[in-house]
């Protein structure tokens, strides 16, 4: 879909009013994106400084949530948005579900690493959960940046990496399982560090899911709970 | 959602359960084959096919000039009764061709009443307005027409208004209640279909949706067909929706795919008012 599409309406306020939630989705998605690298950066190196802040600037996130949902809503009441501009809206509004979401996870991360010591830090495998949290952090990236141009090819290649998070899942717990079964007074601290890496897998299912929304309201197909391959199909298959 | 990746269900987006109404489960009422319709020289209509359910509401929605109140028309015959129209294709009620030789018009026009954009009561009491069909008609029997005139009344959501007053004038109902008396004086003679052109545009917001409320009520009975150029209206109560444009039937779907995801751009950029 041609991005300047939502803008040839013959109202231009209501031009305005979409452009509008788009720029504040991908700003949301933004400070998502920002609050997830600090929050695992703050994990890995043990800035504890910097896990505070994650903590307190996850209100902003909320806020911005609440924000977009209502301009939503003003466009539901006022506009009756109908088939592509019916969908962004509610593209939208699941979108931004995903991304308060994921900041509750990026917080979570943040405080996880406030309790971690540094002689676990030493031990845990640290790097593994810093390559995972780039990979998450690559992912949502990509899912926005499929959002803004309403690529949905670029949509379904972003959401085939959450493959490759699930494994990096798989093998941080694997790798912390032995580790706790090693050294079992280790267990509760280390156990923040699979709450973390859980946390990234779970934000990679929702950049994953905003994937999905981008071929929702490019194609008006609906692919949750479908496969890789049908996703595909629907994403390159002809609208018009 | 993702996490449940590995159970992957296969559904294709087509085949889900919550599409609601699909026009090849309807019952037909009404069809056009290749109708085409000429003013003269200039061609209004240009082949179209479509078959319009029974019991459900279809609505024409298009920009002006487009030709729905033209091809509303000749589900009555009424472009008959313009010298310079034309046509050509078929138009079958219940599988009979409507242009068939051996057709009696007026019987056509009682099995598909048709209700306008302007109120059009005519100068007469309430009661007599309803009771006009059945005096053409040649009933005389007073029990009789009472019985139609408060049942058809009833049945339009007006006899609660004007049940004091039904031998008044209609010209002093407001146009909302006007336009109910007027669908009240169509169903009195117990059509098929109800043909609908822009009923509601000389009216205001609730009396519209007084109509819409009828509307949903009459379809039990009747098939209703109707021409707006209000998209809000066809999406709040039309079953399925033909878009025309220039004459040609872009697209014809169930109301709930045609204004979420239509096939054609040209739907697409009319309904949700792009430049077309």
């Amino acid at each position: 879909m041609d991005t300047s599409f939502f803008k040839q309406h013959i109202s231009t306020q209501f031009n305005e009013e979409l452009e509008d939630i788009i720029k504040r989705v991908m700003a949301m998605g933004g400070l998502v994106e920002q609050q997830l690298a600090d929050a695992v950066n703050a994990m890995v190196e043990g800035d504890t400084e910097q896990a505070e802040t994650v903590m307190t600037t996850d209100y902003r996130i909320n806020a911005m949530e609440v924000e977009i949902d209502e301009q939503c809503t003003h466009i539901l009441a006022r506009r009756q948005p109908t088939a592509s501009d019916l969908r962004l809206v509610i593209a939208v509004i699941k979108t931004i579900t995903d991304l308060e979401r994921m900041g509750d996870e990026a917080e979570r991360i943040g405080r996880m690493g406030l309790h971690l010591l540094e002689a676990d830090r030493q031990t845990a495998p640290m790097s593994d959960l810093a390559e995972m949290g780039e990979h998450v952090r690559h992912m949502t990236r990509g899912a926005l940046d499929a959002f803004a141009r309403m690529d949905t090819e670029q949509a379904v290649r972003v959401a085939q990496q959450d493959i490759q998070i699930d494994s990096l899942y798989e093998s941080v717990t694997h790798k912390l399982m032995k580790q706790m079964t090693a050294a079992p007074d280790a267990v509760p601290r280390l156990m923040d560090v699979v709450w973390a890496a859980r946390a990234l897998e779970r934000i990679g299912d929702r950049a994953r899911n905003i994937c999905e929304y981008v071929v929702y309201f490019v194609k008006g197909k609906n692919v949750r709970h479908t496969s890789y391959e049908q996703m595909a199909a629907e994403a390159t298959g002809d609208r018009h | 959602m993702s996490e449940t990746a590995t159970h992957t269900v296969q559904v294709t987006a087509d085949d889900r359960p919550d599409r609601g109404l699909r026009l090849a489960d309807e019952e037909m009422c009404l069809s056009a084959e290749d109708l085409k319709l000429y003013y003269g020289d200039d061609q209004a209509l240009k082949g179209i096919d479509i078959r319009i359910p029974k019991n459900r509401i279809t609505a024409f929605i298009g920009p002006s000039g487009c030709g729905k109140s033209t091809f509303l028309r000749c589900f009555n015959r009424m472009n008959d009764l313009i010298d310079a129209a034309r046509i050509e294709g078929t138009i079958r009620l219940d599988g009979e061709d409507i242009y068939g030789a051996d057709v009696d018009v007026p019987e056509l026009r009682r099995r598909v009443g048709m209700v306008f954009q302007k109120p059009n009561p005519f100068p007469k009491s309430i009661y007599e307005n309803v009771a006009y069909g059945l005096r053409l008609q040649g009933v005389k029997n007073r029990r009789r027409l009472d019985d139609v005139v408060e049942r058809s009344l009833r049945r339009a959501a007006l006899w609660d208004e004007v049940k004091d007053r039904l031998h008044e004038n209609a010209f002093g109902l407001s146009g909302g209640q006007q336009q109910r008396l007027v669908i009240a004086r169509a169903i009195a003679i117990d059509p098929e279909v109800l043909l609908l052109d822009e009923p509601c545009s000389a009216l205001d917001p609730l009396a519209t949706l007084k109509i819409e409320e009828l509307m949903m009520e009459l379809k039990k009975d009747y098939t209703l067909v109707i021409v707006t150029h209000n998209m809000q209206q066809a999406a709040r109560v039309s079953d399925f929706t033909a878009f025309m444009y220039m004459g040609e039937l872009i697209e014809y779907a169930d109301t709930d795919t045609l204004f979420t995801s239509p096939a054609k751009k040209q739907t697409e950029d009319y309904i949700t008012g792009r430049f077309g």
